[in-house]
């Protein structure tokens, strides 16, 4: 998979927030095989410490994916990329424009106006976004080369809401690298993700608040394999008739 | 005579279980008083560990079973058990919690009503943890300084410790490797309107909530929990947070008045597990996280096994075998 002009091979991207410990967290990096960590800068850096706990994430040797978690404007958006960017040193950035406190649902006018400036300034947006295709448009036309819909709100564990929203997408962005993010409960959830032709998820409640963290990585890292697979391998189509699965002409012979 | 750095709660948890031993012992802490030595100020102080097995590892509850009894030797212990509950909307975390915890029973409206009568008809569900416990941290301290005088401990105050003690346990102060700050926020409430008789925990998706109460209509709410080695007082945010949280609990705090907020930072390490620790001749105490209350009083007893392993009594023994010392996250660095 290749996200702005950088190979990846894990098709699974996790975050690193609620975990019950750094422990743990590292713990449940590794078991994932993911080569992608989001990292909040909002609240838990913002006095520029928690170093202990950074030096954790980063020996995991996880390329860094910094968010804008919890900001509500363009201004704020884009303060908070420009200092991740000087703290990770990385052009990558998740854009996330809260436009609802409660459903914490993207504000997609400020996620496309947000996204324009730090296109513009070099950065390398991965904005998490609906799954509405005119949106998914304006993102691309203000320079994203990805896209994140959601498959629910964030932290719900609510699975995929809207399938063919997303299958939508998957038609209408056939190049475009889609990972779905924030939603995922289950590993039946990324793995039905990855069937409709989604190139990579993003998950990171369903891991961290999992009773067993480390067991539930490993879970949704399988699912992501077996649903790019099963989504690879062409599935055949439903069909209303029943079809035998074993030969039913001739007669048995019973010598 | 044994010398400890630090006369925070595990320097002093410490020094009375060395005292009882027969040792002599000597503190020295920067600060001036015992509260103010202490960042277990602004703890809880609750004695909680079947709740906390939701985030925490079994260790907690082996760790954590003796610590009750151990406190009601020392301080004032109220044992009424906690309270938890859940919105109508969260009864999912209600049902996390349940799985993943032992010691409950369930609740409903009549129970709760029946345990806290000024909570009643507003939660329909809940679970109780009959068997915990909670105390006052800043009496606690008190309460084990005029101990440690009594057994003949010397305590010294504003003063710096010589640079060789034979137990550091200056939290945050000590130069471990691996050793990280989590800040914590609290606020104190004055509400003389609710009359809550123990630990109420209130669950949240995204803002959990304890209360705890202090007695005469003073209740002390936390607390965040966030990567951060700031000092700074309380922000805004979590203050909002908290204090809505509080709301939810009981419409009557909104007529409280917000007598103290603190910040204070955790030490932890990544397990989240304390840790003894030993360097150049100096045993080290420390990673007590968000459970000082709980686990000073069993990590005492090893480290009074470290320093003293000739003197060997009943209660030493009892803590060898039952305490679960293979398990014990007792390392060796260097």
């Amino acid at each position: 998979m290749r996200l702005y002009d950088t190979e990846i091979a894990s098709r699974l991207l996790l975050g690193t927030a609620q975990y019950p410990s750094p422990a743990i967290l590292a713990a449940a990096i590794d078991a994932s095989g993911c080569d992608v960590v989001t990292v909040s800068l909002r609240r838990e850096t913002a006095d520029g410490s928690g170093a202990g706990f950074w030096d954790r994430v980063q020996a995991t040797g996880a390329r860094i994916l910094p968010n804008t978690a919890g900001c509500h404007s363009v201004q704020e958006a884009v303060t908070t990329a420009r200092m991740a960017r000087d703290l990770f040193g990385t052009d990558w950035i998740k854009l996330e424009v809260i436009g609802h406190s409660d459903s914490l649902q993207p504000d997609v006018f400020q996620l496309v106006e947000a996204a324009g400036i730090l296109c513009g300034e070099g950065f390398s947006v991965f904005p998490y976004t609906t799954d509405d295709l005119v949106v998914g448009e304006r993102l691309l036309d203000a320079g994203c080369q990805v896209l994140m819909p959601w498959g629910a709100p964030i932290g719900s564990g609510q699975g995929l809401r809207n399938r063919d929203g997303l299958r939508a997408m998957r038609a209408h962005f056939p190049d475009v690298p889609l990972i779905v993010d924030a939603g995922i409960g289950r590993p039946s959830d990324a793995c039905m993700a990855m069937e409709l032709g989604m190139d990579a998820v993003l998950l990171n409640t369903a891991v961290a608040r999992a009773g067993d963290p480390v067991m539930m990585a490993r879970a949704m890292a399988q699912a992501v394999l077996a649903g790019r697979s099963g989504f690879d391998a062409d599935p055949m189509e439903p069909r209303d008739m029943a079809v035998p699965s074993t030969p039913v002409l001739g007669l048995a012979e019973l010598a | 005579m044994i010398t400890i750095a630090g006369a925070g709660l595990a320097g002093l948890v410490c020094a009375l279980e060395l005292l009882r031993r027969g040792a002599a012992v000597t503190l020295y802490d920067t600060g001036p008083d015992p509260v103010q030595s202490s960042v277990a100020r602004f703890a809880g102080g609750m004695l909680a560990p079947w709740c906390e097995r939701e985030s925490a590892e079994q260790q907690v509850i082996t760790l954590g079973a003796s610590a009750i009894n151990w406190w009601s030797e020392v301080t004032a212990v109220t044992r009424h058990g906690t309270l938890v509950v859940a919105p109508a909307r969260d009864r999912a975390e209600l049902t996390r919690l349940a799985r993943r915890t032992t010691g409950h029973r369930q609740l409903g409206a009549g129970d709760i009503a029946a345990l806290e009568p000024d909570l009643a008809s507003r939660f329909s569900e809940g679970l109780f943890f009959a068997d915990e416990a909670h105390l006052d941290p800043r009496k606690a301290l008190c309460d084990l300084v005029r101990m440690v005088r009594d057994l003949g401990g010397d305590l010294c105050y504003a003063t710096r410790a010589p640079d060789r003690v034979d137990l550091d346990c200056t939290g945050m102060a000590a130069d471990l490797p691996h050793l990280r700050p989590v800040r914590g926020e609290m606020a104190i409430l004055h509400c003389p309107e609710l009359a809550i008789g123990r630990t109420v925990r209130l669950l949240h998706p995204r803002i959990p909530l304890y209360l705890v109460p202090r007695g005469d209509g003073v209740y002390m709410i936390g607390a965040t929990m966030i990567e951060s080695s700031s000092t700074r007082p309380p922000t805004v945010r979590s203050l909002c947070e908290m204090l809505s949280a509080a709301f939810t609990l009981h419409p009557a705090f909104a007529e409280a008045s917000v007598i103290e907020t603190g910040a204070g930072l955790r030490p932890a390490f990544p397990d989240n597990l304390p840790r003894i620790l030993k360097q150049d001749g100096t045993v080290y105490l420390n990673g007590l996280y968000r459970h000082g209350f709980l686990l000073a009083p069993a990590m005492a007893a090893r480290v009074a096994d470290c320093l003293i392993p000739e003197i060997s009594n009943e209660h030493h023994r009892e803590c060898r075998t039952a305490g679960g010392c293979q398990r014990n996250p007792v390392r060796s660095a260097g």
